[in-house]
């Protein structure tokens, strides 16, 4: 198929859209606007459902009812807003509801700033909303990876009952790149029995909801919930390598950072120092083993983890590495990307350091 | 022997949770009756919010989805997105529409939402033990108002049957009473009403019901209905505020 040139905000939401998606509740804010807008524009062409809701909060919510009648369904936001939606990302979790949550993230706290920034890690790996929960956490690196990652968030959600959140930054939603449209590889779906659509007096009633108010049944749920994280852990981990087979240098970065990372790799390399990315894609299930293995290796001198964060998945590279090697890093917060001369030097410092 | 009086099939045969003399059980069977009277119990989906009515999915037997905290009628608007053609409502108390989720509830009514919201009213959180409202009367008794609402500290309350029917997309308000049997069959044509309306896609649809809450009014259940036509209903008089619909069919 041809390639075509797309921005990164509609590109998610034509992939969304290609992938099922027929509802979207959003609300504006910058640098996510024009998912919002583009799926104002096109979901009318597919008999969907676009609202702008009067809030964050409000949206999830709608993303909530929706989601609980088996519909696919999406919302976006940038990190202030997603900080209002976690209330509702931890009913979804709780509820086990299948939706999927765009994060273009920008510099905070606060306010902070509207440029790119990877600095709600923390927010979305740990999760900002009350209770034991994971999500799904998928972070592309290009425009291509994000649309072919939304096809794979939208069935991740189905598969498992889970809310997935797709993280990118300003940078990849504000800016174009080629685009190939794939065929995506059909995956085996669970029929949502489950969802809210009328009983039609065929079947006693359903119900969504995150309650249970004996502690007894809310601790069965916890382990419940736990089960599919440990299965979400054995089947959904990705990430990718880049140059890592006689790396003395390993950065550690996923996203934005890690392109810019790739570009330092060959700057390191053609100063005759072999450097290499492993880059996580899903930042949780995080690949721990994975990292471990590949930091390792017998050549590997040095790690460095590099984030538009003062340091955050630093503590995951920490937790996988479980001290086999000192973990260093370089962060710029606030919403400035670091440059590939800050990263080569940052490299070098750090094999200096060994 | 003929059947005079039975539970009606909108109902699940769960027990309720609350406590005697509480109104919350006539209101669900009042929904619950004209869920079955319109035929809709197996195309409608409730949603539930927090406080009392937390657990109202238990005891619907339609679909039912429970939200957070004040977010119904985003939860609810979600629904009637996915299911034009199914009826929906919320079941909310004070606290979580007129306080928490006040712009909810607002912007719901003002797209004009095809949904009913039944809103129990008893000027109190019951849930949390009996905390003050925005619907709390001035000079009441709460656990967080001990010396009583007082205007220049907490405002006065809010009248949400009447703010909601100044918005062009909320074509049904009514105010009503659970207090005697007058009053509970009167309910219950206001709700049956509110789900007509909302069926024949007029609009957003609320209906507000003044309730007891015993327990927390440290009354008794006889007394609490007393108090409620005493105090509560000067301070939020009962009657029709909205009737967009109608007034549609006058003009044409």
């Amino acid at each position: 198929m041809a390639k075509e040139l797309w921005k990164g905000n509609e590109a998610v939401a034509e992939a969304a859209i290609r992938a099922g998606c027929r509802f979207f509740f959003g609300y504006p804010i910058t640098p996510q606007n024009e998912i919002p807008e583009y799926f104002s524009r096109h979901m009318p062409e597919h008999d969907g459902v676009f609202l702008q809701a009067e809030s964050e909060v409000a949206a999830i919510n709608m993303a909530y009812g929706a989601a609980g009648c088996g519909a696919r369904v999406m919302t976006s936001s940038s990190s202030p807003g997603i900080s209002l939606k976690q209330e509702g990302i931890s009913y979804m979790a709780g509820a086990e509801l299948p939706v999927v949550i765009v994060n273009m993230m920008r510099g905070g706290p606060g306010l902070g700033s509207i440029a790119p920034a990877q600095s709600d890690y923390f927010q979305a790996t740990r999760g900002g909303g009350n209770g034991d929960y994971r999500t799904v956490v998928l972070a592309p690196a290009t425009i291509q990876e994000m649309t072919d990652l939304t096809q794979e968030a939208f069935d991740i959600a189905d598969i498992y009952r889970i809310p997935v959140l797709i993280v990118a930054d300003g940078m990849i939603g504000q800016m174009m790149e080629a685009v190939e449209w794939k065929q995506p590889k059909p995956r085996k779906l669970p029929k949502k029995s489950w969802a809210t659509d009328g009983t039609k007096g065929k079947r006693e009633h359903n119900i969504i909801s995150s309650l249970f108010i004996d502690p007894k049944d809310c601790t069965l749920h916890n382990h419940r919930l736990q089960q599919k994280h440990d299965l979400i852990t054995q089947h959904e981990i990705r990430f990718e390598e880049y140059l890592t087979d006689d790396a003395e240098i390993l950065f550690v970065a996923y996203g934005t950072t890690a392109r810019i990372c790739q570009a330092a790799v060959l700057r390191l390399r053609e100063a005759g120092v072999k450097a290499g990315v492993f880059r996580p894609i899903s930042l949780w299930p995080f690949p721990e083993k994975e990292l471990y293995d590949c930091a390792n290796r017998a050549g590997v001198k040095a790690v460095l983890c590099a984030e538009m964060s003062m340091g955050q998945m630093i503590d995951d590279v920490k937790i996988a590495l479980g001290g086999s090697k000192s973990v260093h890093f370089f962060g710029t917060g606030g919403g400035t990307c670091p440059t590939p001369a800050e990263l080569t030097k940052a490299a070098q410092d750090a094999l200096e350091g060994v | 022997m003929a059947i005079v009086y039975e539970r009606s099939r909108g109902l699940t045969e769960t027990e309720m949770h609350f406590c005697p003399g509480c109104t919350h059980g006539v209101i669900h069977k009042l929904v619950a009756e004209v869920l079955e009277e319109l035929d809709i119990i197996g195309s409608t989906i409730g949603v539930a919010s927090v406080g009392c009515s937390a657990f109202a999915y238990n005891y619907f037997a339609c679909d039912m989805q429970q939200a957070a905290h004040g977010r119904a009628p985003a939860v609810a608007t979600g629904i009637k997105r996915v299911h034009p053609h199914l009826a929906v409502f919320t079941y909310q108390g004070d606290g979580d529409l007129a306080a928490i989720g006040t712009a909810e509830i607002v912007h719901a009514a003002m797209r004009g939402e095809k949904i009913t919201a039944i809103f129990a009213n008893n000027a109190i959180y019951g849930m949390t033990g009996g905390q003050m409202a925005p619907t709390t009367l001035l000079g009441q008794k709460s656990t967080t108002s001990p010396q009583g609402r007082q205007k220049e500290m907490h405002g006065s309350p809010i009248r949400m049957a009447e703010m909601l029917a100044t918005l062009d997309g909320c074509v049904y308000t009514e105010r009503v009473m659970v207090a005697d049997p007058a009053s509970i069959a009167k309910a219950k044509r206001a709700i049956k009403k509110a789900f007509t309306l909302q069926l024949s896609g007029a609009g957003f649809t609320m209906v507000e019901l003044l309730s007891t809450c015993p327990t927390n009014w440290g009354l008794s259940p006889v007394e609490a209905v007393g108090w409620l036509k005493e105090n509560l209903v000067p301070c939020y008089p009962l009657g029709v505020y909205a009737d967009k619909a109608e007034q549609k069919e006058a003009t044409r």
